[in-house]
């Protein structure tokens, strides 16, 4: 309840009936010192650190993992034409998008049953949406490993049903990475939706029956456009973390499926190349707040219509 | 019988609607199984007779839950992150609760800048909020242990206690708090005795949320951490080589103290409505 309370209100501020109305001149501000001075030395320095650390090179005759500052502009340019880079960023977006698509396929039903259907159990069955959570989501990932491995269930039906070859699996393998993705953030995209659906008034798709809309339309015209804002929450929240994961793709992918956080991961901590993770890092934060007001924006145009 | 026949709609449009009820409670039902799956088999597993690598099934045994910190490490980074998540969540409530009060009851200048401030951690992938503290702490030469873990968990919190307080807070009725002043409480009296209690849900909700947000972190983790080490990590680590039972154990077991205390309270207030 509170997570889906807090991903309804992210997007859209909250309307006050009321005008804010306490008067202390200086009082809002010592509330959010402390909260804004952690944000500010623990968020926005560390990005501006950050940005300055992409723009370094080696220390001539240095030590691995010693850099000084040279605003050298051009790791933007050979990280981003460089093939074992772009291609793993690319394939991020593909697997963060095909998993929030599958996610949305599976939450809006989901949500939808227990918004409309659910009656006097709606709570627990949203307990049971958020009920994964409670065991560490590392842990589940492994628990799919098992699962979908070669002498697990899944491999086995699908052996039967002749849908993959008698020695051939599913995993490691890049539909086990976005199987997964799509696992891990699914109730990110249901609980936002359930939040929007279930503030829809059930008497306006009443109406739509009563002048003659077929259900199907009804749904169309009434209550997908009122559940929109809670669509977009979702699909945000499940496309941004599922973009820069990469304990999916390390636990169940082949090196062929990395992703761009394994990337970073690797080359941060394990090269120890800090302007080249830097910069990765950049492109994917750039790369997705481009694409996050790109789709606030069509969006919003569209709930106008 | 012919009433009966009046009032009910079409053959045609009931088998649609019943149809269309089942079917998308038969939808929801496999959809339940997906996300609980894994839940399952984590359950299952914490039985396995299997030693040290937990992989394949190799018997039942209760050995595991008589004995949960019976393989190394799995107590300790449990305590870690245990005691790592309860200063977070105090943490955090404090500073994301300031910030909602202002945020909803005063006006001030930059407020905008304020939302966007609270806005775009939620925004950003964890790999870019651990490595750019990573690379902070790294220029500045703080040695990574329990301090970076927290200051980043911290961080990376405030913005969901901000939006959780905000939203109980917002569908206040400030009238509540101005009709105690009228009747002679002054404005602590009015916080204290009106306000506070009834933001008290959304207080708690936010610290819920701190708390199994920092329990369950692993990436933001695994970059400013440094020898420490949480339940989350510890399970990464040894991932490679296999999970000893007992971490499945000590899961499960925290899976049902959880679930039992949401359900309790839920049941509660199913109760206390319908009464």
């Amino acid at each position: 309840m509170s997570i889906a309370a807090a991903i309804g209100d992210t997007l859209e501020e909250q309307p006050h009936k009321n005008k804010p109305q306490k008067q202390g001149r200086f009082t809002p501000y010592w509330l959010l010192l402390p909260g804004l001075l952690w944000l500010t030395i623990f968020f926005i320095v560390p990005l501006v650190t950050l940005f300055g650390t992409s723009l370094m090179t080696p220390v001539p005759g240095g030590d691995v993992g010693e850099f000084e500052q040279t605003f050298h502009f051009a790791n933007y340019v050979d990280t981003l034409t460089d093939s074992t880079y772009y291609i793993p960023l690319f394939r991020s977006f593909i697997y963060s998008g095909i998993a929030t698509l599958l996610a949305l396929a599976i939450g809006y039903p989901l949500a939808y049953a227990i918004a409309f259907k659910g009656g006097r159990y709606r709570n627990i069955l949203l307990v049971l949406v958020i009920a994964p959570f409670f065991v560490s989501f590392i842990l589940r990932t492994v628990a799919w490993r098992q699962i979908l491995a070669d002498e697990g269930p899944v491999v086995a039906i699908l052996r039967y049903l002749s849908l993959v070859e008698p020695t051939g699996g599913v995993y490691p393998s890049a539909f086990a990475v976005i199987m997964g993705l799509t696992y891990n953030f699914l109730p990110f995209m249901t609980l936002p939706i359930y939040a929007s659906l279930e503030r829809v008034d059930h008497r306006l798709i009443e109406a739509s029956g009563d002048l003659y809309a077929k259900p199907f339309t009804g749904f169309r015209k009434v209550t997908w456009p009122l559940s929109l804002p809670g669509v977009v929450a979702g699909t945000l929240l499940t496309f941004i973390p599922a973009a820069g994961d990469y304990v999916n793709a390390a636990l169940l992918g082949r090196p062929s499926n990395t992703m761009i956080g394994n990337r970073i991961e690797y080359t941060f901590l394990s090269v120890n190349d800090y302007p080249t993770a830097a910069v990765l890092s950049f492109i994917l934060m750039a790369t997705i707040l481009v694409l996050v007001l790109f789709y606030i924006r069509r969006m919003g145009t569209e709930e106008l219509v | 019988m012919s009433t009966d026949t009046a009032t009910k709609p079409p053959v045609g449009v009931r088998v649609r609607s019943w149809f269309g009820d089942n079917a998308l409670k038969f939808y929801a039902v496999i959809a339940f199984a997906y996300l609980l799956l894994p839940v399952a088999y984590t359950f299952v597993f914490s039985f396995n007779d299997a030693g040290r690598t937990n992989i394949v099934w190799q018997g039942f045994t209760l050995d595991n839950w008589k004995n949960p910190c019976g393989a190394p490490q799995v107590c300790e980074s449990v305590v870690n992150s245990i005691v790592l998540a309860l200063g977070v969540t105090i943490m955090s409530t404090i500073l994301g609760t300031l910030i909602a009060f202002a945020l909803v009851r005063y006006q001030f200048r930059g407020r905008g800048t304020t939302n966007l401030t609270i806005f775009l951690p939620m925004a950003t992938p964890e790999v870019v909020l651990g490595s750019s503290l990573l690379a902070l702490f790294l220029n500045i030469f703080v040695p990574l242990g329990f301090w970076t873990v927290f200051i980043a968990h911290v961080m990376f919190c405030i913005s969901f206690v901000v939006v959780t307080v905000k939203a109980r807070l917002a569908s206040l009725d400030p009238r509540l708090e101005q009709a105690a002043m009228d009747l002679y409480a002054n404005e602590r009296e009015a916080f204290r005795r009106i306000t506070l209690p009834l933001v008290a849900p959304g207080i708690a909700a936010a610290a819920l949320l701190a708390f199994s947000l920092s329990f369950d972190d692993f990436i933001i983790t695994n970059f400013n951490s440094g020898q420490f080490t949480t339940f989350p990590k510890f399970v990464y680590v040894s991932a490679t080589r296999g999970i000893p039972a007992q971490a499945n154990v000590i899961a499960s077991a925290m899976f049902f103290i959880a679930l039992a205390l949401v359900l309790v309270s839920q049941i509660r207030n199913m109760r206390r409505k319908e009464a």
